[in-house]
């Protein structure tokens, strides 16, 4: 179970304009501008739920899940994670919960695969018997009993994002995150990321919240859709609700109707 | 064209300005304790003293102003990583040639990181009292050559870095090139003590190398500690070096390229 | 401490992926710190004392010195390397892991190349305790671990120190550089050879002097206050401020994750 009620959160950036004397005057003096990046947050989350979390780039995606997963502290609002508060007891928190970074890897670039999951067995303790058991499984489903023993700087792109989809549940998670796990895949890769990602949240009723900019990703796999834009949840619906909502505007891809709604929402 | 990258890197650096404020606080303490270093010396036994010791003092603050020009440690990873990655293919497209590029790419990098630094270490080593501040250049003369000498220097320590990124074609890694050349140069190159400091035997040897044609020439000049035949000949040496490092660079990375086209990258 | 060593392991297999590279680092590293051993070896070649100190006086605060800055470097490298991890997101990652974050950090690199520089310290100490004239007996041996155990921790406080800092900044931090290569650089030579002033900032303000300088004196008989061979410990202290920046830095960078 997740709540999020009323979570704000800002930052400072320093801007500087282009050219010469702008340069040389940013020596002196520099104009910081405040991004409020997450503005008055709340939503509810069941447990078992699978939810695409959408919105152009820069909207407060990422910044959501950095503070669902403990890594930052909201200036304000309430956030219980499963009765926890994330960025509080952080060590006991991350123990349930799994996050993969789509762009950038949390394998050890040089060892097999294997190697990084031993690692993580150790980093997480997880017994041996459970270890066992959930690296069978991962190895199973997500056919990986070919590329365990290859470094991971030997293996293509769809080949790493399923072993680091793996390297995230070995410990069996409640919650997973993953933020934009397609992207620069091929077609084969995709169908069998979201294949397993259906096939966790059923069997495991694993909470899954996933962000992306893939929209076949968020109509193949989930039912409810958060839109976030400017740091504010715009829409809390389902994927027909939302594509009915566009209908007028356009008929056609899903990617259109996405384009559409953000053009509605000024974002 | 080569003025256009000169100006954004320029930029870029300026930015940084706390960085420079930084480094500018780093270079006057290493500075101070070199001097107190050889004052110690000095003080301890002044005949045994192979430069004259206002000379060692504007070599050592000298030194400190221009770390970034020829500090062989600064490596610009963007160019290492272009050519692992196999990105070279795209720079290949552009309408320039590759080793002059990045060639003045490098001293644009040096240059504009050392404009930042240089003036206030060179002001605060000025005020310092003598002979421990810089002094002057001994003559209008070895000002002049100084002059020349200090930027056949820049060449040669590009030069010498362009080898190494060119080793980046020949092998994946290159830390271990870069770590094995750092340490030789530091020494080679009169960075560790002045040059004059080694044993007559060693120095011989070491003042023909290319390493020796780095700093050790437009420093000593400034303090009068070369001068006459001997600092032409060691300005002769440099402008040498420079063509033969040069030459040898354009013609491994032309042999380089036509692999990496032969192979498609 | 066993998670240690699983990372100690991975990090030893990844270096040999690349062994040629490794190598050449390895010696890269040896021929740096080489280099200034060189250069003391030439200057006291040409002045045979300096204020009263031999050569056998400067490789030994050398050696000391030295080990001590190969050592914390090898263990706490990967705070030295910090800016990179936060620059690219690595810091986020180890923040969603259940082990306490310095630990992990900790972990994230182990130079083994510096190895290098520990047998070169270690060859300098052989020299200086078979040609000196110190008579090494337990307590000058202990007074020699203390000084190396002092100066690894406080080289490490600095490490950490730094990489407190780059939660704040990252592009400021060059001056740190004094506390760490500059102090291994200049901790060649006794300390008050740079004269009173920099002997009173290296106690007061950094404490250096308490690993080199003062048990120095007593190691070579210049001083015979038994209390001198445990001033490291008092070194060690140094760490405590350090942490606790860091736990402060921390939660500054929770709370802009930037």
């Amino acid at each position: 179970m997740i709540e999020v009620e009323h979570v704000s959160k800002t930052y400072k950036v320093a801007r500087r304009d282009a050219g010469f004397v702008n340069a040389l005057r940013a020596l002196w003096h520099r104009r910081v501008e405040e991004i409020r990046a997450l503005d008055d947050i709340s939503f509810t989350i069941s447990d078992g739920e699978m939810v695409g979390y959408i919105g152009p780039n820069g909207a407060g995606k990422s910044s959501t899940i950095k503070v669902l997963s403990g890594v930052l502290t909201p200036d304000a609002g309430k956030c219980v994670v499963n009765g926890k508060v994330p960025w509080k007891e952080r060590v006991e928190y991350v123990r349930h919960i799994g996050v993969v970074f789509g762009q950038r890897s949390g394998l050890w670039w040089d060892v097999p695969i294997i190697d990084s999951f031993e690692l993580l067995k150790e980093i997480y303790k997880i017994p041996d018997t459970t270890y066992k058991d959930s690296l069978d499984e991962l190895v199973t489903l997500l056919d990986l009993g070919k590329i365990v023993k290859t470094p991971a700087r030997q293996l293509s792109l769809g080949q790493r994002m399923r072993c680091e989809i793996a390297a995230a549940l070995l410990h069996r998670p409640e919650l997973l995150f993953l933020d934009e796990p397609t992207i620069g895949l091929d077609a084969v890769s995709k169908l069998a990321v979201r294949d397993f990602v259906r096939r966790i949240n059923v069997e495991h009723k694993t909470t899954v919240i996933l962000t992306t900019h893939d929209m076949q990703d968020i109509e193949a796999l989930t039912k409810r859709i958060l839109l976030i834009g400017h740091g504010k949840i715009l829409r809390d619906c389902s994927f027909e609700e939302l594509k009915a909502e566009a209908e007028g505007v356009s008929g056609g891809s899903i990617d259109e109707i996405v384009a559409a709604l953000y053009a509605k929402y000024h974002i | 064209m080569y003025l256009a990258f000169f100006k954004m890197k320029f930029l870029t650096g300026l930015q940084y300005r706390a960085a420079a404020a930084a480094g500018m606080a780093t270079q006057f303490v290493w500075g101070i304790f070199g001097i107190l270093l050889y004052k110690a010396f000095y003080e301890t036994n002044a005949s045994a003293f192979p430069m004259d010791f206002q000379a060692l003092a504007s070599y050592i603050w000298l030194q400190q102003a221009f770390l970034s020009l020829y500090f062989v440690w600064i490596f610009e990873e963007d160019i290492f990583q272009t050519i692992t990655s196999g990105g070279v293919v795209y720079e290949l497209c552009r309408p320039m040639d590759l080793y002059t590029m990045w060639f003045s790419r490098s001293v644009a990098n040096r240059v504009s990181q050392a404009v930042l630094r240089c003036l206030p270490v060179l002001l605060f080593a000025s005020i310092l009292k003598r002979p421990y501040g810089i002094g002057l250049p001994v003559s209008i003369h070895a000002a002049f050559w100084f002059f020349i000498s200090f930027f056949l220097a820049l060449f040669t320590v590009v030069a010498f870095t362009m080898l190494i990124y060119i080793s980046a074609f020949y092998t994946i890694q290159t830390n271990g090139i870069r770590t094995l050349a750092g340490g030789l140069v530091e020494f080679l190159s009169g960075a560790t003590i002045p040059l004059p400091f080694l044993p007559d035997g060693v120095r011989t040897v070491v003042e023909l190398l290319p390493l020796a044609s780095m700093q050790n020439v437009p420093f000593r000049v400034y303090g009068g500690d070369l001068s006459g035949n001997e600092m032409y000949a060691k300005i002769a040496l440099q402008l040498f070096w420079i063509i033969v490092m040069v030459m040898l660079g354009k013609w491994l990375t032309s042999r380089a390229l036509r692999r990496v086209v032969v192979q498609g990258g | 401490m066993r998670l240690y060593w699983k990372y100690f392991a991975m990090h030893l297999k990844s270096a040999m992926q690349f062994k040629a590279s490794f190598f050449m680092m390895l010696v890269g590293q040896f021929l740096v710190s080489f280099s200034v051993f060189l250069g003391i070896h030439f200057m006291y070649l040409r002045f045979p004392t300096v204020k009263g100190y031999s050569y056998q006086d400067s490789l030994l605060c050398f050696a000391v010195i030295l080990l001590s800055f190969s050592i914390a470097e090898i263990f706490v490298r990967g705070f030295d390397a910090f800016a990179g991890m936060l620059a690219n997101g690595e810091f986020d990652r180890i923040l969603v892991r259940p082990r306490n974050e310095i630990l992990q950090v900790l972990c994230s690199k182990i130079a083994f190349t510096r190895i290098g520089r520990v047998v070169q310290a270690i060859a300098m100490f052989l020299y200086v305790v078979a040609t000196s004239e110190i008579s090494w007996g337990v307590k000058q041996i202990l007074t020699v671990i203390f000084m190396v155990i002092g100066g690894s921790g406080l080289f490490a406080a600095m490490f950490i120190l730094y990489a407190a800092l780059c939660f704040f900044t990252t592009e400021s931090l060059e001056f740190m550089n004094i506390f760490t290569d500059g102090a291994r650089e200049y901790g060649k030579y006794p300390i008050d050879i740079y004269g009173k002033k920099v002997l009173w900032i290296c106690t007061f303000l950094v404490p250096y002097t308490l690993v080199q300088y003062y048990p120095f004196l007593y190691l070579t008989g210049r001083r015979n206050e038994w209390w001198l061979m445990f001033l490291p410990f008092l070194a060690l202290l140094f760490l405590v401020p350090a942490f606790a920046f860091w736990k402060y830095g921390v939660r500054h960078f929770k709370s802009t994750g930037s």
